[in-house]
């Protein structure tokens, strides 16, 4: 199983690096489509069906809406040579993944190993979640039950969002 | 935004009503298959913006505003901070209480409040999505009369 995620992963940072290169915009954006399909069977290999389902359906709509988008306006990407200011965030860029890389080795370095200490919490939930909430279904126990700050902050972040949305793209006042 | 040819509008005619049930199977089951309010609501949203893709925006008399859609996705937010509130008004004093009681796990009445949840949520993602969705399709309309 760890091979065929390894070859999925492969796939989706080569569907990346093409959306970041590629000229026609539409090409670009159906790039991204595999990595979000990528990401679904990757969920689906770690038996996460509750992610998959979210992440298809998200992936198919935003992929839509991206396509109605760029069919509307230009397709084309324009090039440009980087200059003295380019280099400079490039270099910047290189230097800070350099520091980010070293810590993250050393952050590894000290963790416990998977499962064996940090994974406290998620016993009681395993355990207990069905006497305690009623649901057969664990991730909705969590996320509604456990978690329901986390999920009330979610709903607020989308109407936020939809709100935010509105206000921008409303080019003419209402009469 | 135009509609479509005939053969994509006889099969919208024929899914979009079987994608709307699904997405309601999918919320209102949500505490015993997987899936949920987030993933139900994404899938509703999606059965509409299948009909205004086939059919143009004339079809649904998307002229107006998105209005219905707002209001909709407000007062099902409204409706979860309520439910969230009532955990405090029982003996239990705790906010997201789950004070109904819980029923045999495995049936499609237990759980409590997470059905309720689910289904105000579902709305809500709906609602956004496809307000979103409008904004897009209509604003742009809206400029070129």
């Amino acid at each position: 199983m760890e091979t065929a995620i390894c070859i999925i992963a492969g796939l989706m940072i080569i569907g990346a690096v093409f959306a970041i290169h590629a000229k026609d915009l539409l090409s670009a954006v159906i790039a991204c489509g595999i990595v979000g399909y990528g990401l679904v069977i990757c969920f689906l290999l770690l038996k996460a069906p509750d992610l998959a389902i979210v992440q298809i359906v998200v992936e198919t709509i935003t992929l839509i809406i991206m396509v109605a988008v760029v069919l509307d306006s230009s397709r084309e990407e324009h090039f440009a040579k980087p200059d003295r200011k380019g280099y400079m965030s490039m270099g910047v860029a290189l230097v800070m993944t350099a520091v980010l890389l070293y810590f993250y080795v050393l952050a590894i370095g000290m963790l416990d190993p998977i499962g064996s200490g940090s994974l406290r919490m998620a016993g009681h939930y395993i355990n207990g979640a069905v006497e305690l909430t009623g649901s057969v279904n664990l991730v909705t126990g969590v996320v509604f039950d456990f978690r329901g700050y986390d999920t009330l902050g979610e709903a607020t972040v989308l109407v936020t969002a939809v709100l935010g949305v509105i206000t921008i793209l409303r080019l003419k006042g209402r009469n | 935004m135009k509609g479509m040819t005939v053969i994509v509008k006889k099969t919208t005619q024929l899914i979009a009503g079987l994608v709307f049930l699904y997405g309601i199977y999918v919320t209102i089951h949500g505490h015993l298959t997987p899936g949920g309010g987030f993933a139900g609501g994404v899938i509703i949203a999606g059965s509409f913006i299948l009909l205004i893709l086939a059919f143009g925006s004339d079809f649904l008399r998307l002229t107006k505003e998105e209005a219905g859609s707002t209001l909709y996705e407000n007062l099902a937010i409204l409706v979860v901070v309520f439910l969230a509130i009532s955990g405090l008004l029982t003996t239990g004093r705790i906010f997201f209480l789950n004070w109904i009681p819980k029923g045999t796990p495995g049936e499609i009445v237990s759980a409590g409040m997470l059905p309720l949840y689910n289904i105000f949520v579902g709305i809500e993602v709906a609602s956004s999505i496809l307000t979103i969705f409008l904004a897009l399709v209509i604003f742009k309309e809206e400029l070129a009369e």
